[in-house]
């Protein structure tokens, strides 16, 4: 997240007791796991369990009524952690500036922060968008990319950054499976190369039993598994298996 | 408006706050200055013309029926250059870019775009608020001088082809000079300076606390100039009973 202090190892993660209320309504109840430095960590559940919201604590976004997290030991609220350590969000939508090109977009980290050079950040962002199979795409506007494209888009900016923890937001989401394929292709890609921990939030089953090291399940603002792909499927708790294997049923 | 009177304060003191950023921000402050020039400078025209000929229209006839002919010129040029001018501007400004202000940072907002710049630690006050705040902040007063050169002129030409007044063009602009000094100028200019900063950051707050889909934009939109136009006028009696001292 930041210019100064960079560090090139991945990140360990752990979240203690974390609560957060909008309202009186308590969406996070005391949530505890840890991501180990350079694992794909999945964290499913239904929609409306509080995924999004965590994620946003864990990129500082939102501030949690109690519990905390820590980066290498770190907690995120200490002034220095966003200098020491590079996080980078992939947005459910996205979140790409319209007003900018898909060039400009990627870019944009770079040039705000004065990193490099514009000539270096022209070949920098051509990389990454090289990397997302995007090439072709600098020049465009965000309006005129599909879902797929701008989930890609979105995860070549955050390349940019070198991240050293990646948070995907849903990346699946409103996409077809072809896309579906793709962006869980890149998510493994990424993690080989640059052996980044990758934190994926996401109901897509098939995208967290694809690429996850290890997954946790989500229900109603509590974990209530945590464990390898193999240690969920057979995990004997009725609302896990009632997620994990919900299908249409249609009657004859 | 008044409960987030408080928010829109402290919105101001980090943008001065965020200052000395100014010169790396240059390109999107001239960015938007252009965007407030092209898009406002015919509507500066068309106003300001129309309101100086509806003043002198107004005011002429009176004066010249009481054998006060030569008071013509002042009269209107006063009320342009002190009152009319920069007021109607603002409120112009405030509807024409305002509003466009808002909805821009508001639609940000909703779609997570601002997140996403916090994300990449990049500080939306230094990267939204503080180029449009200093585009207005020079764009406003300089339009409000060019509304007061074509108020004047607008004034000029009613009071010279109106049978009830038939004042000559020069004559009308001999009696301004007489009573309008440049110090009068100053004084509405400084108005529309503080009135650009009650605009900039009435509409870019409100664009920051956008919640909702298009809907809650459109609120911010509306709010955005409703109470822009509200504050204008408040300290716009605020301003002169200072500046009267």
């Amino acid at each position: 997240m930041s210019n100064s202090n960079h560090q090139s190892s991945s990140v360990g993660l752990v979240v203690r007791g974390l609560r957060k209320s909008f309202d009186g309504q308590e969406v996070l109840k005391g949530i505890d796991f840890e991501v180990r430095p350079g694992e794909i960590f999945v964290m499913m559940g239904p929609s409306g369990s509080g995924k999004s919201v965590l994620l946003k604590h864990l990129i500082g976004l939102e501030e949690a009524d109690a519990g905390e997290i820590l980066i290498n030991g770190e907690s995120i609220t200490t002034p220095e952690i966003a200098a020491k350590y590079r996080m980078a969000l992939v947005f459910q939508s996205g979140a790409l500036l319209n007003s900018l090109t898909v060039g400009e977009n990627v870019g944009l980290y770079l040039t705000e922060h004065r990193l490099k050079s514009p000539g270096e950040i022209q070949q920098i962002v051509a990389e990454k968008l090289e990397d997302v199979g995007l090439r072709e795409a600098m020049n465009k506007m965000p309006g005129e990319l599909s879902g797929g494209m701008k989930k890609r888009a979105a995860i070549a900016r955050a390349l940019v950054i070198e991240p050293q923890l990646i948070l995907y937001d849903e990346p699946t989401s409103e996409l077809d499976p072809l896309s579906s394929v793709v962006i869980g292709n890149e998510i493994l890609n990424l993690n080989r190369r640059t052996h980044v921990t990758s934190f994926v939030v996401s109901h897509d089953r098939d995208l967290a039993f694809g690429v996850a090291d290890r997954i946790a399940v989500i229900v109603d603002g509590r974990i209530v598994t945590i464990g390898t792909p193999d240690e969920v499927k057979n995990f004997n708790d009725p609302l896990v298996q009632k997620f994990l294997h919900a299908d249409f049923k249609r009657e004859t | 408006m008044f409960e987030n009177i408080g928010e829109i304060v402290l919105l101001f003191w980090r943008t001065l706050l965020a200052l000395p950023n100014a010169w790396r921000q240059r390109q999107k402050v001239l960015d938007q200055f252009f965007e407030i020039g092209n898009a406002s400078l015919l509507m500066v025209c068309v106003l300001s013309f129309f309101i100086g000929a509806v003043i002198s229209l107004q005011t002429g006839p009176v004066l010249v029926e009481r054998s006060l002919p030569s008071a013509v010129g002042g009269v209107v040029g006063i009320a342009i250059a002190k009152e009319l001018a920069p007021v109607m501007m603002a409120i112009l400004i405030a509807g024409r870019i305002g509003s466009a202000m808002a909805a821009e940072i508001g639609s940000m907002r909703v779609y997570q775009e601002i997140d996403a710049l916090r994300t990449m630690n990049i500080n939306p006050i230094h990267y939204l608020v503080l180029p449009r705040l200093l585009a207005i902040a020079v764009a406003l007063p300089m339009l409000v001088v060019f509304a007061v050169l074509v108020g004047w002129f607008g004034g000029a030409v009613v009071a010279d082809m109106n049978h009830r007044m038939e004042i000559p063009f020069r004559v009308f602009f001999a009696d301004l000079r007489d009573i309008v000094g440049l110090k009068d100028v100053a004084n509405g200019v400084f108005k529309s300076f503080c009135f650009a900063i009650i605009i900039g950051v009435v509409s870019c707050h409100q664009g920051l606390v956008t919640i909702g889909g298009p809907r809650g934009i459109g609120r911010s939109v509306t709010k955005a100039v409703v109470n822009s136009i509200v504050l204008i006028v408040i300290f716009d009696y605020i301003l002169t009973r200072f500046l009267l001292k």
